[in-house]
């Protein structure tokens, strides 16, 4: 929605005048717009492709969202199908997100790619692959997965092994027969691991730090504890180690159906083999990380921690009644024995799945506000630049920002953030 | 949290943390041994100087190690083996890690022992059998302590010591090793 405003001319282009432009149309970036537009705030929101463009093109085919329907909410849109314990697949995803996107009439221009985003004397200006905007302040909202993290000595892995990230894999028959290393024992290696297994191919799952959960405990969802323990509501400046907690691997966990626990017990027990964290290659072989154990320990013990908070929890506000008795898990079974290396060029393993994280990409962001990791230096989503504003992070404002369902609340204070700052600037 | 006393000055290395943040190049430490052929297996060992902090470091004072073969080896004994070294030097890392975390966690810790074993297959340094590998096969460490604290939490303690160990890494994980003649 341009404005009144005579646009300025440059080289015969026309620079158009906004208030606020928001970057990318997923649920972070169309919640802002909600917002934004709820304050009758003059903004675009520019899309790199379609609404959802990640969740279209990024994603493989069998995920489904990790919390359960009744949770995949966003604002002024909730789930009112027939499955409320129910996980979204991937087209439900972007359904949902698309339904929100025509509910809160977000002015989205798809296509529309931002190659630069620079500061001026009262804002900035951003430069598109469709002209040149001018605002006072911009809402980055262009997700923290744009790239897969893949550690550099996957150079070193032999020519005859294929190698691939989160972004090519779609299902298991686009992989050569035969065995698979998966890397990473996050939410997206332990799901690869269990469909490559139940394809066929005999997978080895290199584990590095992880985060254990069962799918349901005392017969509720897992991540209904999260939420109605107040966990997730823990803000940014609660949280004891915060880098810690923004860089923590997605929970073990998986939306099917049948509400099955996918932890590394699951995983062993259909035959998926675990080796420690893939710490090198030398002459042509992979040579795992022989602490396993504690590995195993570490994420056994925390998940025994958040078990007795729940418990306690569930004491203290006198719902034990509501829900099953306390339970305890197995401890993560340590194999009798673990590999410490393996051959790449023997043939025993054709494909790599690195499943090892994603990092944000930031190259087309000309403001210094990116630190020597890659990441955005922030506060609770208000930038280190006046009227700069990210939306969508890892625990952005609180543990649930990472999740659809997180959004309205961070979004909500982040726009209120962004409206002061604009009435402020706008007297002075 | 209650005044813990295990001697470790958790707050000074909580102040390094965040000076290294920035400042990576003065986290960059070289550690020095320097060691001397005696006769036979046995070679002497000395420690003393280090590198650290952008400038040259000293211990207080010289440490002597006194390296050798057991009888059973035909050896004089002189000393403990070399990889009888490494349990040394990992009982003594996981030993620190367990102190200062406890003092980090408001742990009061009355006394910390441990027993380190490493399984090893002397084969493999006879050469008898190129399948068997020179060094350990495994290594266990049991630790026995007494706190204040439940057994979680000690195991806890315990779980971050070797999360935080350099020993433990450096036992765990590949490391590249260049030998030269100068």
């Amino acid at each position: 929605m341009p404005d009144a405003r005579a646009p300025k001319s440059t080289g015969g282009q026309a620079i158009e005048r906004t208030i606020t432009v928001v970057i990318g149309a997923g649920h972070a970036g169309l919640a802002a717009s909600h917002f934004l537009t709820g304050r009758s705030i003059d903004h675009v929101v520019l899309e790199r492709g379609e609404v959802a463009n990640s969740w279209r093109r990024e994603r493989w085919d069998s995920l489904r969202l990790l919390t359960p329907n009744w949770q995949s909410r966003l604002p002024g849109l909730r789930y009112e199908g027939p499955d409320p314990d129910g996980y979204m697949t991937v087209g439900e995803v972007t359904e949902f997100i698309e339904r929100f996107a025509t509910a809160s009439r977000a002015p989205v221009r798809t296509g529309t790619n931002v190659t630069s985003v620079r500061r001026t004397d009262d804002g900035y200006h951003v430069t598109t692959t469709r002209g040149e905007i001018r605002c006072r302040a911009v809402v980055i909202a262009s997700g923290a997965c744009n790239q897969p993290s893949v550690p550099q000595f996957r150079d070193a892995v032999p020519a005859s092994v294929e190698q691939l990230t989160p972004f090519d894999y779609r299902d298991p028959a686009k992989l050569p027969d035969g065995g698979v290393l998966v890397v990473g024992a996050s939410a997206t290696g332990v799901q690869l691991a269990a469909e490559l297994q139940r394809s066929g191919r005999p997978v080895t799952l290199s584990v590095g730090e992880h985060v254990r959960l069962p799918r349901t405990y005392r017969g509720r969802d897992v991540l209904w504890w999260m939420d109605a323990s107040g966990l997730w509501d823990q803000r940014y400046d609660e949280v004891d180690d915060l880098t810690r907690a923004r860089r923590l691997p997605s929970p073990q966990l998986a939306g099917t159906p049948e509400r099955t626990t996918l932890d590394l017990n699951a995983l062993a027990s259909i035959g998926v083999e675990l080796a420690g964290r893939w710490a090198a290659v030398r002459d042509g072989r992979a040579l795992f990380s022989g602490g396993l154990r504690n590995v195993f320990s570490l994420a056994d013990l925390k998940l025994g921690r958040l078990l007795d908070s729940f418990d306690e929890w569930a004491r203290t506000r006198g719902c034990d009644a509501a829900v099953d008795p306390p339970e305890r898990f197995a401890p993560t079974r340590v194999p009798e024995s673990t590999r410490l290396q393996l051959d790449l060029r023997s043939g025993e393993i054709r494909a790599i799945v690195w499943a090892t994280g994603f990092r944000p990409d930031y190259g087309w962001l000309d403001v210094p506000v990116v630190d020597a990791k890659g990441q955005l230096r922030h506060e609770g989503g208000v930038v280190d630049s006046p009227g700069l504003y990210a939306l969508g992070l890892p625990v952005l404002r609180r543990r649930k920002s990472t999740f659809i369902y997180g959004i309205e609340d961070d979004a909500r204070e982040v726009i209120d953030h962004l409206a002061r700052y604009l009435a402020v600037r706008r007297r002075s | 949290m209650t005044t813990v006393t295990n001697g470790v000055n958790v707050q000074a290395l909580l102040d390094a943390r965040e000076v290294l943040k920035g400042a990576p190049e003065a986290a960059q430490f070289t550690w020095r041994a320097s060691a001397k052929w005696q006769s036979g297996v046995h070679s002497t060992i000395k420690v003393q100087s280090f590198f650290g902090l952008g400038q040259e470091q000293s211990h207080k004072e010289e440490s002597v190690f006194e390296a050798d073969h057991p009888e059973v080896f035909a050896a004089e004994d002189g000393g403990i083996t070399p990889i009888e070294y490494l349990l040394v030097g990992l009982a003594s890392c996981l030993t620190a890690g367990v102190a200062s975390v406890a003092e980090n966690r408001g742990i009061q810790l009355r006394s910390v022992e441990s027993t380190v074993e490493g399984a090893h297959d002397i084969r493999g340094i006879l050469g008898a059998d190129s399948d068997v590998r020179n060094g350990y096969n495994d290594i266990k460490v049991t630790f026995t302590i007494d706190a204040d604290a439940s057994k979680e939490d000690i195991e806890a303690l315990v779980a971050q010591s070797q999360k935080r160990s350099a020993v433990f890494d450096a036992l765990t994980n590949p490391t590249n090793v260049t030998v030269e003649v100068a």
